[in-house]
């Protein structure tokens, strides 16, 4: 049984026709009876919730003005600080950290009166594209619980596919909303670089980290995006550019739309199913009144080498910080200052987190740092020169989000570079900085879902709303629900 | 260019890294990392003569704040997390030894 969107959830509370209260309980029963299956959340703030949800029942009754969120239940991802409960990032190392501020996400959710009921699960520190990598558990795909959600958002995108939550909250360094998106059927937007402040964000990839929407719909997501969008100045990064009405955006007709297709995203290794779903998505659009014609992006295959030399070398001076000193696990172990350092973070980050950190620092070490950092930092350059070209021809450009559908638990595990691979469609447009989303376009014979691709130069989210709006206008795939 | 990291190169960058690592460690390492470079490698089929690299998506620039005071943290909300703390400081083990050297 689907649940309400949260357009409708709002509505209502904010009509008196429901109240919060009983809305959040709902969520955290069907939280309950899907979390010991599928480990979509780390922790399950019920206290913090129904707390919350009766304060917005007592200023309804007040009479006091409620926000576009009014009741709604939300996951958010377990990077994103709350002054609730822990923020673990999946780490060992975080396993009993409780921040003392809330992301701006977070304050930005309360103000319109969501209410968070869970932290959700992730790779540890958002690195990996399986939700494999946390500390606690993996999560595992709704549609088929022996195949995985996607990463690193994994826990956000399967809460919202399997209906226990309608929206959620990921992050995406390199894909880590769209590609989880595309394996768990549901609609992820990877904001453009600076469009969403990341003040509580535990960093990764600082030139490439955003925090995302994750939903049903298109209007679903352009609701949350327009709640947590805009210039904050405890972020430098974030953009002062006036936040559009994306709700607005959204009925745009698409006559006129100039949609891009490029070779490069349609080359081997793309499973023949989701080719033919994604090309049968664009013409859906061409039906809509989009021209469609091609574009090169010659430089575009580059993007995974370019990015675990880029990635990792920010990872590396981000996660210095874990030092056992302020917060975070420290070894008892030890002798002097030294060998805590290094045998706190030696127990404390596991395997993916530890090969990255090493990679990275090794781009940046003497001797290797112009060979490899420079060298991907000048590739950088030319990726992004790439799309600028392309967008001075077409408004978007579409392509597959992953090469196959959600593969099976554990088949990536051994093989870092195959797992890396999974992320060959989603990593150029964190590189250039560009807005993209998943939208749900199929499934293929086993019923797993297929993610359409959508990709617009920064800004541009209202183009790509109207687009995804204007698809699922005419298909039901995002009406389809694991449970039947 | 394939360059092949072994076990000593691994272990250096470990130690620049400040990450203990166990002899499995290093090996797994030395072989999945060699991996990964052979397969960054291709970044030198690219000419980037004359390129700029690039750092941040966007152009970036200092922002500044007025030289104003406001309200930090108290110091038990610094402390909050803190594996060990003593008379309101983080307390790690000794750094100097007796001689003070």
């Amino acid at each position: 049984m689907p649940t309400p969107s949260a357009l409708e959830i709002a509505a209502n509370v904010r009509a008196g026709k429901t109240s919060a209260e009983e809305t959040v309980r709902a969520a955290l029963e069907r939280i309950d009876a899907l979390n010991p299956k599928l480990f979509m959340l780390l922790s399950v703030a019920r206290d913090h919730a129904i707390d919350q949800a009766r304060a917005i029942d007592r200023r309804r009754a007040a009479g006091e003005p409620l926000g576009v969120l009014a009741g709604v239940p939300i996951a958010v991802k377990d990077n994103l600080c709350t002054r609730f409960g822990t923020t673990t990032c999946g780490s060992r190392i975080l396993e009993n950290f409780e921040s003392r501020f809330d992301a701006h996400v977070v304050e930005r959710l309360h103000a319109a009166d969501a209410v968070i009921v869970g932290k959700a699960n992730l790779d540890e520190f958002a690195m990996g594209s399986s939700t494999e990598n946390s500390a606690f558990g993996v999560t595992r795909n709704p549609w088929d619980p022996t195949r995985v959600a996607g990463g690193s958002s994994g826990g956000s995108c399967a809460a919202v596919a399997c209906g226990a939550v309608p929206l959620a909250l990921g992050s995406d360094t390199g894909g880590s909303i769209r590609l989880p998106a595309s394996f768990c059927g549901v609609f992820g937007l990877k904001p453009s670089y600076g469009r969403v402040s990341r003040r509580g964000l535990v960093a990764f990839g600082s030139s490439l980290d955003q925090i995302g929407p994750i939903a049903r719909t298109a209007p679903e997501a352009a609701l949350l995006l327009q709640v947590i969008a805009g210039h904050d100045p405890r972020d430098s990064t974030s953009v002062a550019d006036a936040v559009p009405d994306y709700a607005q955006a959204l009925d745009r007709p698409l006559t006129g739309l100039r949609i891009g297709i490029a070779e490069e995203y349609f080359g081997d290794g793309l499973n023949l199913e989701v080719r033919s779903a994604v090309q049968a998505a664009i013409q859906t659009l061409a039906k809509s009144g989009a021209t469609v014609s091609t574009v090169h992006l010659p430089h575009m295959k580059y993007g995974i080498a370019c990015y675990y030399l880029v990635a990792t070398a920010e990872a590396s001076s981000n996660l210095a910080r874990f030092d056992g000193v302020r917060y975070g696990h420290r070894s008892e172990k030890v002798s002097d200052i030294h060998e805590m350092y290094a045998r706190s973070r030696g127990e404390g980050f596991g395997a993916e987190v530890k090969r990255r950190i090493m990679l990275g620092t090794f781009a940046l070490s003497s001797g290797y740092h112009d060979a490899y950092y420079l060298k991907a930092q000048e590739v950088r350059t030319l990726i992004q020169r790439d799309f600028a070209a392309a967008f001075e021809q077409v408004d978007l450009i579409a392509s597959p989000v992953a090469p196959t559908t959600a593969f099976p638990l554990g088949e990536k595990s051994a093989d870092p570079l195959a797992m890396y691979l999974s992320d060959i469609y989603t990593i150029a447009a964190n590189l250039a900085g560009l807005c993209a989303m998943s939208v749900p376009c199929g499934f293929d014979r086993g019923g797993l879902p297929i993610g359409l691709q959508l990709m617009a130069p920064a800004l541009d989210e209202p183009k790509l709303l109207a687009a995804a709006h204007a698809y699922q206008c005419q298909t039901d795939w995002h009406h389809r629900n694991p449970t039947g | 260019m394939a360059l092949i990291i072994d076990e000593s190169t691994v272990r250096h960058v470990a130690q620049l890294a400040r990450l203990a690592i166990t002899d499995a460690e290093a090996a797994l390492y030395a072989k999945q990392l060699s991996d990964i470079l052979g397969y960054v490698a291709q970044l030198n089929e690219v000419s980037t003569d004359g390129v700029p690299p690039l750092d941040h998506p966007q152009a970036v620039a200092n922002v500044l704040r007025d030289d104003e005071p406001r309200t930090g943290w108290t110091t038990e909300q610094a402390l909050h997390n803190a594996p060990r703390s003593s008379r309101d400081c983080f307390q790690v083990p000794k750094v100097l030894d007796k001689e003070g050297a």
